[in-house]
């Protein structure tokens, strides 16, 4: 089958990207060295190659960082929010300037697709700050009241899966409504965080407005409860999210969290077959399938369950994985190598608990960290596959009768992020969509993003809204 | 009292309010409760672990329905709960003045305000949706609609000192959108929401919609706080040493929306975010097409 589908290498040029060998913290305006001289290699998870070697931040670090923050914040805050909007549009621009060079990076330092990076990633990027750049002077009118004040100092932490994306949905709000920022990138992936510090000097951002912390999990505690922070804001893993909640019990720290999830993508009877596959193969292979709102659980009806089937596994034979800078690369590496063990741990356990499974054919680089595209069916829900977030490319395939059966096993999950309903019936979608405990859902389509578009999870994928307008919450006093 | 001195009154017995039910409390327990003056006023159920268990599983009966209701229809039956308030307004004047200790002036007052409470949440439930939700102008052909819905059982535990204007501007809030309610009762105080249970049996409020505990905020308030099945906690009067934070560390184990105490008036008008704390957000995406040139693909 592959074999039809054979294409020439289309390499995206590296040359557009220069990274340096090594690289400091970001505080009040400066690249310097951590406190106690620590540092730690970024990997490029498609070769293994060493792409750099970065301060690693400790508590001393964070301590300065937020200092420096809270020292930029009093004249930040104060600025008419015409001129904060000025420096958010100038950022956006920047990025737009820029957005090739920081593709190219992102995939180097994450191992996801060109074509995802350089279409996804970075264009929603650019128009994360500029909508909210647009917002910086219009906060009268946001449905908060007169005037409404910002936090002041802002923490936050942000995963590998989307590291420039998880950035603007954090730095942008935060900056709009007049806080400043502590931001620690994930250890996996501190690169484009660190150009971003070179975006901010080169719009001339005032020092210390955006400090940026890569390093572990140990300085993200350490931020998150500093005493002198006052917004605390996490994407990430569940497991952390909650101890987070309990880190800011008893204090005033508002916390906003998005979490992980298990989205349940329904497929009934009456669907158009190709267009459900091409939305389930995006849903849960789109980046790897490390996407917190991933529809990683399918419930199709049972009717058409073997037709549809037999068309995803003929779909999911002709994807391409390999070089993540081959522009038709469909599915790049996993983002490092023990995410790759936690994925082959729990397809293990889906094998060990009875569930059969399908892996796509493809070749596996023998450098790197791969995963080929893999379907379970005999799933219950009582299987791990089923309920765990496996934050990679596998699906879990269950099925259902009727419509209230699907919603009922869709709703089966501590998560509620995302969902996503594939039928012709309008009423249909309508009913279905309501009944749905989830934060996100997509109608005929998956895995869409704006900035104008609130997303968030009920339950345990975590509370708070990113985007649109409720995004401005998180970051306002009210 | 003094003119009946030739008739015996009839004391009433008072019991929680559960799933739309009147039970005294499992445990058989019961304590004390007296006036500002310290003269006993009745024994009230002591409640106890499983009644608390108990009320959320009425509680949890109770969400589809409510949450499903049309939001006129909750409209009528807040509006019912203030007309049925206002039947028994003497009642509630004299046990807001003894258990406040206020005059019967003043009493009167908080309980006017309190009736006026479920007016002004009557009329919200039909416009929440059109202030915090909206469409989205998404780049792309995409219908994109945010909309608000109730975040589901609410663990309430009430205002020690505003035994009833504290207590409604807590419990109609969390209803007003869909929510249903456990609410653990002013603990010195409760015989104005055990009353209140009453109206609301009466009003055509459904069963188990709200739930009406008395006793210790410290007994129940951590297995409240720790139950799998409550989605959200209002700390308002967990105001005891560290209770407030205690709660509110259980309650991240399955990762509850927590509303902090703070110095609140309840004779001031509320705003929207007591609402707001148990509201989530969804937001629904759908292809619009498009009529472009290229012809229809819709």
């Amino acid at each position: 089958m592959a074999s039809a589908f054979e294409y020439a290498p289309a390499p995206e040029s590296r040359s557009v990207v220069d990274i340096a060998p090594s690289y400091g913290l970001f505080i009040d305006g400066e690249f310097v060295e951590a406190a106690d001289g620590k540092v730690f290699k970024t990997v490029s998870p498609s070769s293994e190659e060493v792409l750099s070697e970065i301060a690693q931040a400790g508590s001393e670090d964070v301590d300065r960082a937020v200092k420096a923050a809270r020292k930029a914040f009093e004249k930040w805050s104060a600025l008419p929010g015409s001129e904060r909007a000025k420096y958010l549009f100038r950022i956006a621009r920047i990025i737009q300037e820029r957005s090739r060079e920081l593709a190219v990076l992102e995939t180097l330092d994450n191992g996801k697709p060109i074509k995802e990076t350089r279409d996804a990633d970075l264009p929603l990027v650019a128009a994360h700050f500029f909508y909210y750049a647009g917002w910086a002077d219009k906060l009268d009118h946001a449905g908060y009241g007169a005037n409404p004040k910002p936090l002041g100092v802002a923490g936050q932490v942000i995963p590998w899966n989307f590291p420039l994306l998880m950035l603007a949905w954090k730095i942008a709000p935060a900056l709009a409504t007049g806080n400043t920022v502590v931001l620690k990138p994930a250890e996996t992936t501190p690169l484009s965080a660190l150009f971003f510090a070179d975006i901010c000097r080169q719009a001339g951002l005032p020092k210390g407005v955006v400090n940026i912390l890569p390093g572990y999990g140990d300085a993200g505690a350490a931020l998150v409860e500093h005493p002198d922070v006052n917004k605390v804001a996490f994407t990430g893993s569940t497991a952390v999210g909650k101890s987070i909640a309990r880190s800011v019990a008893g204090t005033h720290k508002k916390v906003t969290l998005e979490l992980g999830g298990k989205g349940a993508n329904i497929v009934f009877d009456d669907a158009p077959i190709d267009q459900a596959v091409e939305g389930i193969v995006n849903g849960i292979f789109f980046n790897q399938g490390q996407v917190c709102c991933a529809g990683s659980r399918l419930l199709v009806q049972e009717s058409i369950q073997d037709e549809l089937l037999d068309s995803l596994k003929r779909r999911l034979n002709t994807l391409r994985l390999g070089d993540p800078l081959d522009k038709n690369t469909d599915i790049g590496a996993i983002n490092s190598s023990e995410q790759l063990a936690r994925i082959t741990s729990l397809v293990e356990q889906g094998e060990a608990e009875g569930a059969e499974r399908w892996t796509a054919s493809c070749e596996i680089p023998s450098a790197g960290y791969w995963f080929a595209p893999t379907l379970f069916t005999n799933v219950t829900q009582a299987h791990r596959i089923a309920r765990d977030e496996i934050f990679g490319p596998v699906l879990s395939v269950l099925s259902f009768r009727t419509p209230d059966e699907a919603v009922a096993k869709a709703n089966n999950s501590q998560y509620g992020l995302s969902a996503g309903i594939w039928t012709e019936k309008g009423s249909r979608i309508l009913a279905v969509a309501s009944k749905l405990r989830a934060g996100v859902v997509w109608a005929n389509t998956f895995n869409k993003f704006d900035p104008t578009s609130p997303f968030g999870g009920y339950k345990e994928s975590g509370f708070g809204r990113e985007g649109g307008r409720h995004g401005l919450e998180a970051y306002l006093d009210v | 009292m003094s003119e009946s001195a030739t008739r015996l009154s009839v004391f009433k017995t008072y019991k929680l309010y559960v799933g739309g039910k009147f039970p005294r409390s499992e445990s058989g327990r019961v304590y004390e409760v007296s006036d500002s003056k310290g003269k006993w006023l009745a024994n009230v159920p002591l409640s106890s672990r499983k009644d608390a268990r108990d009320a959320v599983v009425a509680a949890r009966k109770a969400f589809g329905g409510w949450a499903g209701a049309t939001a006129y229809n909750r409209g009528q039956i807040l509006y019912r709960v203030a007309e049925m308030l206002e039947g028994r307004r003497e009642q509630f004047v004299r046990e807001v003045a003894d258990a406040e200790g206020l005059s019967k002036s003043k009493a009167a007052a908080v309980v006017d305000a309190a009736i006026d409470r479920w007016v002004w949440y009557a009329g919200w439930t039909d416009k929440i949706a059109q202030v915090v939700g909206g469409a989205n102008p998404v780049a792309g052909p995409y219908f994109n609609l945010s909309s608000p819905e109730p975040t589901g059982v609410v663990t309430v535990i009430a205002p020690q000192e505003s035994s009833f204007l504290g207590l409604v501007s807590v419990i109609a809030p969390a209803i007003a959108t869909g929510n249903t309610v456990v609410v653990v009762a002013s603990e010195k105080s409760p015989l104005p929401a055990l009353s209140l249970g009453e109206v609301l049996a009466t009003s055509d409020l459904p069963g188990g919609v709200v739930n009406i505990l008395s006793g210790k905020a410290s007994e129940m308030g951590p297995h409240l706080a720790a139950h799998q099945d409550v989605n959200a906690i209002d700390l308002t009067g967990a105001t005891e040493g560290d209770l407030a934070r205690d709660l509110e560390i259980a309650a991240a184990d399955n990762l509850k929306r927590v509303l902090r105490p703070r110095t609140e008036d309840f004779t001031e008008s509320p705003g929207t975010d007591r609402m707001t704390a148990f509201l989530e957000t969804k937001t629904v995406w759908h292809p619009t097409g498009s009529l472009g040139a290229s012809g229809s693909s819709y």
